[in-house]
């Protein structure tokens, strides 16, 4: 379980990126947090495993605050907490099962890292997340050989290799396709839901959000104005967080997009027949 | 076209200020070079210059034709100078390393102290030539191969630490930040987030250094660091011209070589 209080974070040019940002995500709860670039999203899930260091306020992880410890109790800590980024951020000139294996690098000692002499144990693991996200004949390709989707995939395998008990997401779909998307959306949420895993997912594209999360937490100017379910997620709350914009024009063309995808997808089982 | 008449119809690249200055620069840099030619022609001796296509024919026809049975002599001086070359590389590229990591802003230790000493170690060895250096060593450590080894890896230092660390500064921070996030420790994030990303620099720029070794140790033997250089100081020494023009072949033909494996090399990584 995690629980921030206060969270507070103040970049040294004066911009109050969070301020006194207190959520509790409980075991298990898959969570979006939407908002306006700029409104601290990317800070908030920075702030939880410290590559951006809170300015006050307590991140707390189980009976651990994450804001308090020092520096080789904080790597200890990280291997606890996943993350996913939006541009893969895959090493890209490693292998699948290099990067994949990266996850495992706050368990072992540094001789075996270098030498990628993992444990068996580890490499079995590797190989069944592969597995697990469908990419297990592409272990030895190059990372930059592999496609947008298929990247995600090896950074959220590279996420499962910690064991983590939290994931932290940073914006999964905003460089790939409407489709991939929302196959990236649909593993994570399955995967979260077979280990019980609870998620914070960053995310801009709302009828996406709305589709796959549990609970929406809506950040403007680093405050949160909305925490609940995406049922409440009315066209008043949009305004509050996002501001004016037609949202029915925005919902419409959502649902234009999912009758594009329906009829492409029947022309290709047409082409397959 | 539609109405556009209420537009201004003139722009211009520059402000007029702009201008005027690209003229005053222009205007200046003639001067320079008027006045540049000036002070270098005043104490030519002129009689020597108009000696000049003669006296370079004169040379050309006693260079000629090579003296080809000197070659089998050569050939033990020229492996010498390859390997002053390559050893030298190769010791540079390894002291280079370390001195890059402390030089680049994203990897050093300590940003006030480390970072000036090592961008100080990379200058000094950059402004100094490496026939400068290897006249200091010849004194220092006695005339010889080994002189020529170490004024090439000393001089190979900056070129290399100066390249490596600008390639450790462009890495892509977000790849890090990925490994940091796993709980990678320092050394870790070095191994898995950085030296992959600098790999294809690395031997770039390490081949490309080694390839301009080849033709700067080829002069070292001038000051008695070994290597084919002494041949030719001894050949210049007794006017001995035909010799001189197999050394200059030998040496051509060498650097042809070296050019073509390091092009090769280089492409085959990036």
């Amino acid at each position: 379980m995690l629980r921030l209080e206060g969270l507070s974070k103040t970049y040294k040019t004066g911009d109050a990126a969070l301020t006194n940002v207190s959520l509790e995500i409980p075991k298990g709860q898959f969570v979006g947090l939407i908002g306006p670039s700029g409104a601290g999203k990317s800070t908030l899930i920075r702030c939880i495993n410290r590559l951006v260091e809170p300015t006050s306020g307590k991140v707390l992880l189980g009976e651990v605050d994450l804001a308090q410890i020092g520096k080789s109790d904080l790597r200890r800590q990280r291997r606890r907490i996943g993350m996913i980024f939006q541009e893969y951020a895959l090493v890209e000139r490693l292998t699948v099962m290099e990067n994949v294996l990266s996850g495992r690098l706050g368990y072992v000692p540094f001789w075996r890292s270098f030498l990628r002499r993992y444990p068996g144990a580890d490499v079995a693991r590797a190989f069944q997340l592969l597995d697990r996200v469908g990419l297990m004949h592409q272990a030895d390709k190059r990372a930059d050989a592999l496609s947008g989707g298929q990247r995600q995939r090896v950074g959220i395998a590279r996420a499962l290799a910690q064991e983590p008990e939290l994931l932290l997401v940073d914006e999964p779909t905003a460089s790939l396709d409407p489709k991939t998307s929302r196959q990236i959306m649909r593993l994570l949420t399955e995967i979260c839901e077979e280990r019980g895993l609870p998620a914070i997912v960053n995310i801009h594209d709302v009828p996406l959000a709305q589709q796959f999360m549990q609970r929406i937490v809506g950040l403007r100017a680093g405050q949160v104005v909305f925490d609940g379910p995406p049922a409440e997620l009315s066209e008043t709350v949009l305004t509050t967080i996002y501001g004016e914009e037609d949202w029915h024009a925005m919902r419409q063309g959502d649902e234009e997009q999912k009758s594009a995808e329906a009829d492409a997808r029947d022309r290709m089982a047409a082409l397959a027949r | 076209m539609s109405e556009v008449s209420h537009y201004s119809q003139t722009w211009s690249h520059r402000t007029s200020r702009g201008r005027l200055l690209m003229w005053v620069g222009w205007v200046a840099l003639v001067a320079l070079f008027v006045w540049c030619w000036q002070l270098m022609t005043e104490n030519t001796i002129w009689a020597f210059v108009w000696d000049a296509p003669r006296q370079a024919a004169d040379i050309g026809g006693r260079m000629m034709p090579p003296r080809l049975s000197y070659l089998p002599e050569l050939l033990v001086p020229m492996w010498d100078t390859l390997n002053i070359a390559t050893l030298g590389t190769i010791a540079g590229v390894i002291m280079a390393v370390p001195v890059a990591f402390l030089a680049a802003r994203n990897t050093t230790p300590s940003a006030r102290f480390l970072r000036p000493i090592a961008l100080f170690i990379i200058v000094a060895s950059r402004s100094i030539n490496s026939l400068i250096w290897a006249l200091l060593l010849v004194a220092i450590i006695g005339p010889g191969i080994l002189a020529g080894i170490v004024a090439i890896a000393l001089r190979s230092i900056g070129f290399v630490g100066k390249l490596l660390y600008e390639a450790i500064e462009e890495t892509d921070a977000k790849q890090i930040e990925a490994i940091e996030a796993t709980g990678a420790s320092p050394t870790q994030v070095l191994n898995y987030g950085i030296v992959p990303q600098i790999m294809p620099a690395f031997w770039g720029i390490s081949v490309f250094r080694w390839d301009i070794n080849i033709r700067e140790s080829t002069i070292l033997g001038l000051v008695g660091a070994g290597g084919i250089g002494l041949k030719l100081q001894a050949s210049l020494n007794v006017l001995a011209w035909p010799q001189v023009t197999v050394i200059l072949i030998l040496i051509l033909l060498t650097v042809i070589v070296s050019e073509w494996v390091s092009a090769k090399v280089r492409k085959a990584i990036i």
